[in-house]
């Protein structure tokens, strides 16, 4: 029998993490793009729309990612669509971060003086026009620290793709373990990767806020 | 032909009829000021001739164009009409000349050489040209809300809308916005002014539009409604105002 010594055990972790960084990067970018286009229809001037996409949040938000995931591995497999664990992976939570995002930002959105909706508008701008260069600039500043915050969700998320056979840091965990018969090492490891790449996103999230806080407020 | 034309226009808000069939043709040059208790009704009109609030019955016309709910059209309304507010509403993340450069440049797509100059001119047109890159929160009540003024004319509008524009700031700013607005009636804008400054009512003004419960209750110069007012409620009104 083969003896498994600590750095192989890293090694081969570390290498699947570069999975979960990746995932984590496709789910924060497309969903953050995808959240903003949610975010505009919640926000919108059409009423019809605005229910749209209230029902998108609260269903992505009411439901565990581990069944949006499921939806869309086994769901599009029967609609004929085979796609691999990672496309599904890819596409589940970039719905499920959009949703969450969407949501965030509508609230920073909301903080926004109404007056300033009265000033843009009786200056003849219109809805997007308002967004774009009136309240989305200050709305920006508020979202930033909750925003980086919840990247530290999107990464921890990444872990339930391991069901349907994505290998990421988690699954590589479950294989390693598999192979070496040291769960407890294996999985310790699996966590410190985890706590090393979601701390100091934690940490750049409380900076942020208190550096946005301060009494100078731009410049 | 008024410039703006407000026909029996009633508004309410729920079970409240705020605005109770208004009729005022405001001729272009002219100077209104609208006077009347809280709960009135004007600043209520005013947002109404804006757009900003919809109107349940009547008609508005501006410069002969009915106002109506559609988005292309209020557009087009708020391109004739600018409108100035108690609370400032500056854009507090530009500074005072991006303020007044953001809409000319966003909404009629001028470039930004010329809109820099149109508005350094606009703000030195309201004293403040050596304000161009200070922003909102570096400036006082009474420079922001000239600031507010030099934004709203950078669109050449037709008519400026006032909605208490002096009530928020101290009394010793207020001089110095009065002064712009004075001098702003002087090149003959048409100006439509919801105000609790009776003097500058008095001084500077066409007509006053006295407002009680949801309609216009008195109308006239300012000398005869301030001289000589013919109901209980302006006598009642200006007695308080005067107390």
């Amino acid at each position: 029998m083969t003896e498994f010594t600590l750095w192989d055990i890293v090694r081969n972790l570390l290498l699947a993490a570069r999975w979960t960084i990746l995932l984590s990067l496709v789910a924060f970018v497309c969903g953050g793009i995808f959240g903003m286009v949610v975010l505009f229809l919640r926000t919108g001037r059409s009423q019809a729309l605005r229910h749209i996409a209230r029902g998108y949040i609260e269903l992505f938000q009411g439901t565990p990612l581990l069944m949006q995931l499921f939806l869309c591995f086994f769901g599009l497999a029967l609609v004929g669509l085979n796609v691999s664990p990672w496309v599904a992976a890819s596409v589940a939570l970039t719905l499920w971060t959009a949703a969450f995002l969407a949501e965030i930002w509508r609230g920073c959105v909301e903080a926004i003086a109404k007056g300033q909706w009265e000033a843009s508008s009786s200056l003849g701008m219109g809805y997007v026009q308002q967004m774009r260069y009136v309240v989305l600039p200050q709305a920006l500043r508020i979202a930033l620290a909750p925003t980086v915050g919840f990247s530290v969700q999107v990464v921890k998320g990444t872990a339930v793709t391991s069901i349907i056979g994505f290998v990421e840091l988690s699954k590589a965990g479950t294989v390693v373990t598999n192979a070496t018969f040291q769960p407890f090492t294996v999985y310790g490891v699996v966590a410190l990767i985890y706590f090393a790449l979601c701390w100091p996103l934690s940490k750049a999230s409380q900076t942020i806020e208190r550096r946005l806080n301060a009494a100078h407020r731009h410049h | 032909m008024p410039l703006i034309a407000i026909t029996d226009v009633k508004k309410r808000f729920g079970d409240n009829e705020v605005l109770k069939g208004i009729t005022l043709d405001i001729e272009p040059g002219e100077v209104i000021a609208i006077i009347g208790k809280s709960g009135s009704g004007k600043s209520t009109l005013l947002r109404c001739i804006n757009g900003l609030e919809s109107i349940d019955d009547g008609s508005i016309l501006v410069g002969g164009v009915h106002l109506s709910p559609e988005e292309s059209a209020l557009k087009a309304l708020r391109l004739k009409v600018g409108m100035i507010f108690q609370q400032f509403n500056l854009f507090p993340h530009l500074s005072a000349g991006g303020n007044v450069m953001l809409s000319p440049m966003v909404v009629k797509k001028a470039a930004k050489a010329p809109t820099a100059e149109l508005a350094k001119k606009m703000l030195e047109r309201v004293g403040l040209g050596h304000k161009f890159d200070a922003f909102p929160d570096q400036l006082s009540g009474g420079q922001q809300q000239r600031v507010a003024i030099a934004r709203a004319l950078a669109m050449e509008p037709m008519a400026l809308l006032c909605d208490e524009i002096t009530s928020a700031l101290d009394p010793e700013l207020v001089a110095e916005v009065l002064a712009v607005v004075k001098s702003l009636a002087g090149e003959g804008m048409t100006l439509v002014m919801v105000t609790h400054e009776m003097r500058f009512a008095r001084e500077v003004c066409d007509r006053v539009v006295f407002m009680h419960q949801g309609r216009v209750h008195e109308i006239g110069p300012p000398e005869e409604v301030f001289a000589n007012p013919k109901t209980p409620e302006l006598q009642q009104f200006l007695g308080v105002a005067a107390a």
